[in-house]
C-alpha cells in the first residue's frame, strides 16, 4: 500500500528519459545523412555507384529520420513531459507509454532499412510501406490514449494551453497518417494508394502540408509555451492571446495544402483558396511568435547569460521569419518563379533547422539534467559553442540557398527577344555549385553543433542517475 | 440536403464558432482563470 503511494505520487520519466536520449541520437544521425546527400549534390560520385546509397533513397531516409526520429522523439518526450507537469499526474498507462517508446524506434529501424532498400510508397514524407504504415497506427493511437487518459485523469481544472497544441498535434497527424497512407497492398511491401489522379496529388499534399503545420509546428509550439515560461521565470506574455493563437491556427492551417499544387491539373479556384488561406496563416503565427519572444519582456537580460534561452528566442525569430516567406511563396506570383527551385528547400530548412531544431535543442537542454538529478548540463560553454555553430550553419544554409534558388528560377524563365530559352537546363544546374558547397559547409556546421550536444547529454547521464520528481502533495486549484 | 448545403453550413458554422471564441477571450481576458492557467507551469516548483 505504502508502495503504491509512493509509485502513484511521482511522475513517470523513464519513458521521458528514452525518449529524450534517443532524440539527440537520431538527432546525429538524421542531419548526418543530410550532409551526405549534401555532398553528394556538390559530388555526384559520392552515390558510390550503388543503388542503396544514391541520392533518391537516402533523401527520404534524411527526411524521415530528421522529421519523424528526431522531431517525432522530441514531440513524445516533452509532450510527456508537460502533459505530466501541468496536469499534475502521473502517466496514464505506464506500460502502454513504453510500448510508444519501443513500437516508435521499430519504425524508426523499419525506416532505415527499407528505404535504402528501395521499398517506398512515393509520397513524400509518407514513404514508408504499408505494413510500417499500420505499426505507425497502433503506435499513434496508444499515444493518443496515454496523453488524452492523463488529461482526462488531471488534478487541476484547467487544461494548459501547450496541452491544446499537443492534443491537436496528435489528433491530427493520426488522421492524416491514416487518411494519406491507405492504400491497396499488391503484395508485402508494395501498395498503390487508394486515390488517383489530381486528387491522389491533392490528398498528398492536404497531408503534406498539414505534416508540417501540425506535427512540425503545432506540437513544437506545445513545447514553446511551456519551455520558455519555464526557462524564462515568467508566464506566457498574454494566455488569451494563446487561446487565439491556437483556435486561429486550428481553423486556418487545414486549407493551406494546395499551394504545393500551383499551376498543377488542380483546379484553379483550389489553387487560389490554398494562396488566400496560406495568406491567413500569417495572423496566428505572428500571433504566436510575438506571444514567445514578448514572453521575455523584463527579462530580456537574461539572453545574455543563458545560451538555453537563446536557443528558444532565435527559434521564435526562425518561426517569424519563415512564416512571413511561406505565405509570400503561396503567392501564386511568386511561386512560378520559387517552386521546384532551390529556395523551397532553403524555405524549409530555415523553419526545419531554425524552428524545430532549436526549439527542440532548447527543451531537451532543459529536461535533461532535470531528468539525471543535475542541477544543469555538463557543460554550458558547450551549449554556448553549439549555439553559435547552429545559428551560423543555418544563416550560410538558407542564405546560400536563397541566392541559388531565386538565381535558378530566373534562369529559367529568361527568354532571348526571339523566344526561345536563354538557358540550357544543365546550365542552371552548373550555377548553383558554389551555392552548393557553401549549403554543405551550413549544414556540417550545424551537424557538428549537435555532435557536441549528444557528446554533452551524454555526459551529463553518466555522471548523473535517473531522478524521480514528485507530484506536489496539494493539488493546486487552478 | 445537397452535399454542397452541409459544405457550406460548416464551413459557416465554423466561422461563427470562430468569431465565437474571440468575443468569450476577449471578455475573459482578465478573469482570475486565464491567470491561474498561464501560471500553471509554475505550479509544481519545488525542484
Amino acid at each position: 500500500m505504502q508502495d503504491q503511494n509512493i509509485e502513484s505520487s511521482t511522475y513517470n520519466d523513464a519513458v521521458i528519459r528514452q525518449f529524450s536520449i534517443m532524440a539527440v541520437v537520431w538527432g546525429v544521425v538524421g542531419m548526418l545523412v543530410g550532409v551526405i546527400i549534401a555532398a553528394q549534390l556538390v559530388w555526384p560520385e559520392l552515390n558510390l555507384g550503388l543503388p542503396w546509397t544514391s541520392f533518391g533513397r537516402l533523401r527520404p531516409l534524411h527526411t524521415n529520420a530528421v522529421i519523424f526520429a528526431f522531431g517525432g522523439c522530441t514531440l513524445f518526450a516533452t509532450s510527456y513531459y508537460v502533459v505530466q507537469r501541468t496536469c499534475q499526474v502521473k502517466l496514464f498507462c505506464g506500460k502502454l507509454a513504453s510500448f510508444t517508446f519501443w513500437g516508435w524506434q521499430l519504425v524508426i529501424l523499419a525506416a532505415a532499412i527499407s528505404l535504402p532498400l528501395g521499398y517506398t510508397q512515393g509520397k513524400e514524407y509518407a514513404e514508408l510501406e504499408w505494413p510500417i504504415d499500420l505499426l505507425i497506427a497502433v503506435v499513434w493511437v496508444s499515444y493518443a490514449v496515454v496523453f488524452f487518459g492523463t488529461i482526462a485523469r488531471r488534478k487541476v481544472k484547467h487544461i494548459y494551453v501547450a496541452n491544446w497544441f499537443f492534443g491537436a498535434f496528435i489528433l491530427t497527424v493520426a488522421l492524416l497518417h491514416i487518411v494519406n497512407s491507405a492504400a491497396i497492398p499488391a503484395s508485402f511491401m508494395k501498395s498503390y494508394s487508394a486515390y488517383a489522379g489530381v486528387q491522389d496529388a491533392m490528398v498528398q499534399w492536404w497531408y503534406g502540408h498539414n505534416a508540417v503545420g501540425f506535427f512540425l509546428t503545432a506540437g513544437f509550439l506545445g513545447i514553446m509555451y511551456y519551455f520558455v515560461p519555464k526557462q524564462a521565470g515568467r508566464p506566457v506574455y498574454s494566455y488569451s492571446l494563446s487561446v487565439v493563437h491556437f483556435w486561429a491556427l486550428i481553423f486556418t492551417y487545414m486549407w493551406a495544402g494546395p499551394h504545393h499544387l500551383h499551376y498543377t491539373a488542380l483546379p484553379d479556384w483550389t489553387q487560389s483558396l490554398g494562396m488566400a488561406f496560406s495568406l491567413i496563416l500569417l495572423a496566428p503565427s505572428w500571433g504566436g511568435m510575438i506571444n514567445g519572444i514578448m514572453t521575455m519582456s523584463g527579462a530580456w537580460h537574461k539572453l545574455r547569460t543563458d545560451p538555453i534561452l537563446r536557443f528558444m528566442i532565435v527559434s521564435l525569430s526562425f518561426y517569424g521569419m519563415s512564416t512571413f516567406e511561406g505565405p509570400m511563396m503561396a503567392i501564386k506570383t511568386v511561386n512560378s518563379l520559387s517552386h521546384y527551385t532551390d529556395w523551397t528547400v532553403g524555405h524549409v530548412h530555415s523553419g526545419a533547422l531554425g524552428w524545430v531544431g532549436l526549439v527542440s535543442m532548447g527543451a531537451l537542454y532543459y529536461m535533461v539534467p532535470r531528468l539525471f538529478g543535475q542541477k544543469q548540463m555538463h557543460s554550458m560553454k558547450a551549449i554556448e559553442l553549439h549555439f553559435w555553430l547552429a545559428t551560423i550553419g543555418i544563416v550560410l544554409y538558407i542564405s546560400a540557398l536563397w541566392i541559388s534558388g531565386v538565381m535558378e528560377g530566373l534562369m529559367w524563365r529568361a527568354i532571348n527577344t526571339d523566344g526561345t530559352l536563354t538557358y540550357t537546363f544543365v546550365e542552371s544546374v552548373k550555377a548553383k555549385h558554389p551555392y552548393y558547397i557553401i549549403r554543405l559547409l551550413g549544414g556540417l556546421l550545424y551537424l557538428s553543433g549537435m555532435t557536441i550536444m549528444l557528446w554533452n547529454v551524454i555526459k551529463t547521464a553518466t555522471s548523473g542517475k535517473a531522478a524521480t520528481a514528485t507530484i506536489p502533495a496539494v493539488a493546486a486549484h487552478a | 440536403m445537397d452535399i454542397n448545403t452541409l459544405r457550406i453550413l460548416t464551413t459557416v458554422v465554423s466561422f461563427i464558432m470562430f468569431v465565437g471564441i474571440l468575443v468569450w477571450v476577449w471578455r475573459n481576458r482578465n478573469t482570475s482563470d486565464f491567470k491561474d492557467a498561464a501560471n500553471l507551469p509554475f505550479k509544481d516548483d519545488q525542484s
